[in-house]
């Protein structure tokens, strides 16, 4: 899977079919509210379009993320969820009270709607990641056993 | 040491089967939940969260540290394969320099 494989064909379809992906993951991603999805969904979908890429232009791709970076992006998913957590506890709410959130709002619910995006936001880039991660720890061992 | 373990076990298992009876059926609307989480959730979602899923409602805001605690598992396990793969790489490339 580290190299690059298929040819002219495999090349332009995948270049039709990765933006869509994206954008319906990010699509998936904001309209989780009002529809079915969320953050679990739409990670898997943009981790879709990444590993679509890695698979037919090899672990050099031009659109691609590395391992080591997917690790850190991981925790920085998880950390947004966390900080959205904590950020009322400084302005007199408990953890994870979205109606004290320090964000600009006409009405209570507004700011409930903000911090349940926030946190999917948070969910999304955790997951997404940690599929790529976890993909390119799976595919860099296959390459020491061959 | 090994044999109590095992009694424990039985033990707990049967106690735990005998009781499958006195669970309420699933869907059943006399049960504790449907009378008064479920309802309570159903009419205040959309006024308390801004959300007209009920199901986002209540996983993002109501049990959002549920979901803090999922998206947590999901990165150590993330974590942990990277690990694991990893360190087994470096003993592979030390067992083959000192061959």
């Amino acid at each position: 899977m580290t190299k690059r494989f298929g040819g002219i064909v495999l090349d332009i379809s995948f270049r039709v079919l990765v933006p869509f992906t994206l954008v319906y993951g990010i699509y998936i991603l904001t309209h989780g509210e009002f529809s079915p999805g969320g953050g679990f969904q739409a990670g898997a979908l943009l981790a879709a379009g990444i590993v679509l890429s890695r698979l037919i232009q090899g672990r050099s791709a031009g659109f691609n993320i590395s391992g080591e970076h997917a690790v850190i992006w991981a925790g920085v998913g998880t950390f947004i969820y966390a900080l959205t957590g904590f950020l009322p506890l400084f302005f007199g709410g408990n953890f994870l009270d979205y109606s004290f959130l320090p964000f600009p709002a006409e009405e209570l619910h507004e700011l409930h709607a903000m911090g349940i995006l926030l946190i999917e936001i948070g969910v999304t880039i955790c997951v997404m990641m940690t599929i790529i991660d976890i993909l390119d720890a799976v595919t860099e061992r296959a390459d020491i056993d061959d | 040491m090994r044999m109590i373990g095992t009694i424990v076990l039985v033990i707990i298992t049967t106690l735990f089967c005998l009781n499958v009876d006195a669970l309420p059926t699933i869907g059943d609307i006399n049960s504790a939940p449907n009378q008064h989480i479920t309802p309570t959730y159903i009419e205040h979602c959309q006024h308390d969260t801004g959300s007209p899923n009920i199901v986002t409602g209540v996983l993002a805001d109501y049990r959002g540290f549920d979901t803090l605690g999922e998206t947590s598992v999901m990165f150590v396990a993330g974590i942990t394969t990277v690990l694991i793969l990893r360190e087994n790489r470096k003993k592979a490339e030390k067992g083959g320099a000192k061959k």
